[in-house]
């Protein structure tokens, strides 16, 4: 930071004096035009532009696999498809069920996580520090290693399930049997995420001013009551926030269910991205899998107005 | 309650230590998968599918040598008439009857991981610095409309935007490029960028500049000489969350890039040995790759809270 004025300086003097005129007497306007404009040319090439071409798409039924066969319009028959594919339905169901547990277990163990962190014992700081870690980690390359831990028989998670219940561990088999493998998932999303929703949590309590618990005090009121009457009232709107956030995030869940299960055994975990994966890179049926994307896409739009709505209350708290 | 001098906002000693004994249990259960991840890099192949699952083991460096080298086997004649070892991973591979036949692909990809996540994160915070400083200084005509605009960006599915991206970059010659994903990254992060940014100039109070833009700076030279300085601490920060994203994308990069760009989430679920994973050499892979996002972590426990909620709490 320390050479910046004599770099300004050198560029100042290397630029021609009437552009450097210019330059120095830009008004405030043009200014703020020349400064927000990068942004948005980006993210119009590489977010909208191809959003509109994905709607064009979903409209024929272009496949990627064969650019130079003949495209055809088709209407809205891709949308058709979509919504009256049983698949199609049987996914939005699978990551409903993913989200909504995620979302139940995640803020219970979150909250309570962050009301114990907030009794503020010794060390809480370098433990908090510690339960941080797994949310900063890549789903992905540690979900690939889940698969290990989750190994029937060597892996150290069925030989702790079976030391506790006493079913041998070679029939442990979290992730390829039918009922457990939508669990396996939520237990990894679960330990990866719930740092967050308690972070987010342990914000919101430490928002609740000291003299408030004080008056409720001198009024003897129970510490039960005060929780439900104080703590949880006053605490609601980040944990909305850590829903919302949480809810958007694994409606999209892709990369921690492709490496855990790819969508098996059979398709129980196939969540919408990994249809949607399938049919766009698999399948190939460019057009419908677009029609597809753009399903998403207003879904999650729809949710991300909510979210910003919720957003604004809190910061306008 | 159990005395008057305590109460919800001064626990009593015994209500602390409860809180703490349970916060650090379950700090050590979640910690537990990581522990293991790196215990099962110093494993050998057949300790780390031993049962019952192998705590005390002999430590070896076997999964790094394999997670760096490609191996062929070879008869223990041949072996024999190969001269002395060079290096550790040359014995522990001979030891196995192989030897090794060059080097794996690790290390490009994590080369390619290092230039993608630092190419996107230098352009989305310069870009997102710019426009951060002229939304939080300047009227806007329907500011808050682009802000959540480019927001709502973020909010897409991965693979909904891979699909015409993917035929954007066919056609532009993108695909599999360090180039077509340091834009696609950018583009993702830049978003963040400038929702955190904007906060973190938002707090930069406005007389700095108006006293410096007095003294005769030009905006211009206000803004790189007064608001940049100011903002040092803000700017790091984001850029560390946007290093963190690139860092861990997946979706992407498993749809976008197949060879020379591609990075190393996408390549570690590849690494196979002989007869199914090989995971001493996935594990050491897993912690080489998770030990920069542990210091960043650290680095960042203070602006960590902001960084997760696009700047909407502050603490």
């Amino acid at each position: 930071m320390t050479d910046t004025p004599a770099m300004i300086e050198r560029v100042a003097r290397a630029t021609p004096a009437p552009l450097a005129r210019r330059v120095r007497g830009l008004s405030d306007r043009a200014i703020a035009w020349l400064f927000i404009s990068p942004t948005i040319i980006l993210l119009l090439a590489i977010n909208i532009f191809p959003l509109i071409w994905a709607v064009r798409l979903s409209f024929t039924n272009f496949r990627a696999n064969r650019p130079n066969a003949e495209v055809e319009w088709v209407g809205l028959r891709n949308y058709v498809r979509i919504l009256g594919d049983e698949d199609i339905w049987m996914s939005f169901q699978i990551t409903a069920h993913f989200v909504f547990w995620t979302i139940v277990l995640q803020t219970i163990i979150g909250f309570g996580l962050a009301y114990l962190i907030d009794r503020k014992f010794r060390g809480h700081a370098f433990w908090t520090t510690i339960i941080l870690i797994p949310m900063m980690l890549s789903p992905a390359v540690v979900g690939n290693f889940w698969r290990f831990i989750y190994q029937p028989q060597t892996g150290p998670f069925s030989y702790i399930v079976s030391f506790l219940t006493g079913i041998p561990p070679a029939q442990i088999d979290m992730l390829s049997t039918v009922q457990t493998a939508p669990w396996a998932i939520i237990i990894v999303d679960t330990w990866m995420w719930t740092p967050y929703v308690m972070l987010i949590c342990l914000a919101g309590l430490r928002s609740i001013p000291d003299y408030i618990y004080e008056a409720a005090e001198v009024d003897r009121a129970s510490a039960w009551r005060q929780f439900w009457s104080i703590t949880v009232p006053m605490a609601l709107p980040f944990i909305m926030l850590a829903v919302l956030f949480r809810g958007i995030e694994n409606f999209k869940m892709f990369d921690m269910v492709v490496l855990l299960t790819g969508g098996g055994p059979g398709s129980v975990t196939e969540v919408a991205s990994i249809t949607l994966k399938r049919e766009a890179f698999e399948s190939w049926r460019t057009g419908l899998s677009s029609a597809f994307a753009i399903v998403l896409f207003v879904a999650v739009f729809g949710l991300a107005n909510i979210y910003v709505k919720a957003l604004n209350r809190v910061k306008n708290r | 309650m159990s005395g008057e001098a305590y109460s919800v906002v001064t626990p009593s000693p015994a209500v602390k230590r409860i809180a703490g004994v349970v916060v650090v249990l379950y700090a050590l259960v979640t910690m537990f998968p990581l522990v293991w991840i790196v215990m099962t890099s110093f494993k050998s192949p057949p300790d780390s599918i031993r049962y019952p699952p192998a705590l005390v083991f002999t430590p070896t460096l076997e999964g790094y040598c394999n997670l760096f080298t490609v191996r062929t086997r070879q008869t223990a004649e041949f072996i024999e008439t190969l001269g002395p070892p060079a290096g550790i991973c040359d014995e522990i591979t001979r030891s196995r009857n192989m030897v090794i036949a060059g080097a794996s692909n690790y290390w490009p990809r994590f080369r390619n991981s290092v230039v993608i996540a630092f190419g996107s994160t230098f352009l989305a915070v310069g870009l997102g610095t710019l426009a951060a400083y002229g939304f939080s200084r300047f009227k806007v005509p329907l500011a808050d409309d682009l802000l959540f605009f480019i927001l709502s960006t973020r909010m897409m599915p991965p693979i909904a935007v891979a699909i015409p991206i993917y035929l954007m970059y066919r056609e532009l010659g993108l695909s599999d490029t360090a180039l077509g994903m340091i834009l696609l990254y950018t583009a993702v992060n830049v978003s963040l960028a400038v929702w955190l940014l904007k906060g973190f100039i938002d707090e930069i109070p406005r007389e700095y500049e108006e006293a410096a833009m007095i003294d005769g700076y030009s905006r211009l030279q206000a803004f790189v000489r007064v608001v940049l300085p100011q903002a040092t601490t803000g700017i790091a920060a984001t850029a560390i969350f946007c290093l963190i994203f690139a860092w861990n994308e997946y979706a992407f990069a498993v749809l976008l890039t197949s060879g020379t760009a591609q990075t190393a989430p996408p390549f570690i679920p590849t690494i196979i040995g002989e007869g199914g994973m090989d995971w001493p050499a996935v594990a050491a892979g897993t912690t080489i790759f998770l030990v920069p996002i542990l210091v960043f972590t650290i680095l960042l426990r203070r602006h960590l809270l902001r960084g997760i909620t696009f700047g909407a709490v502050r603490k």
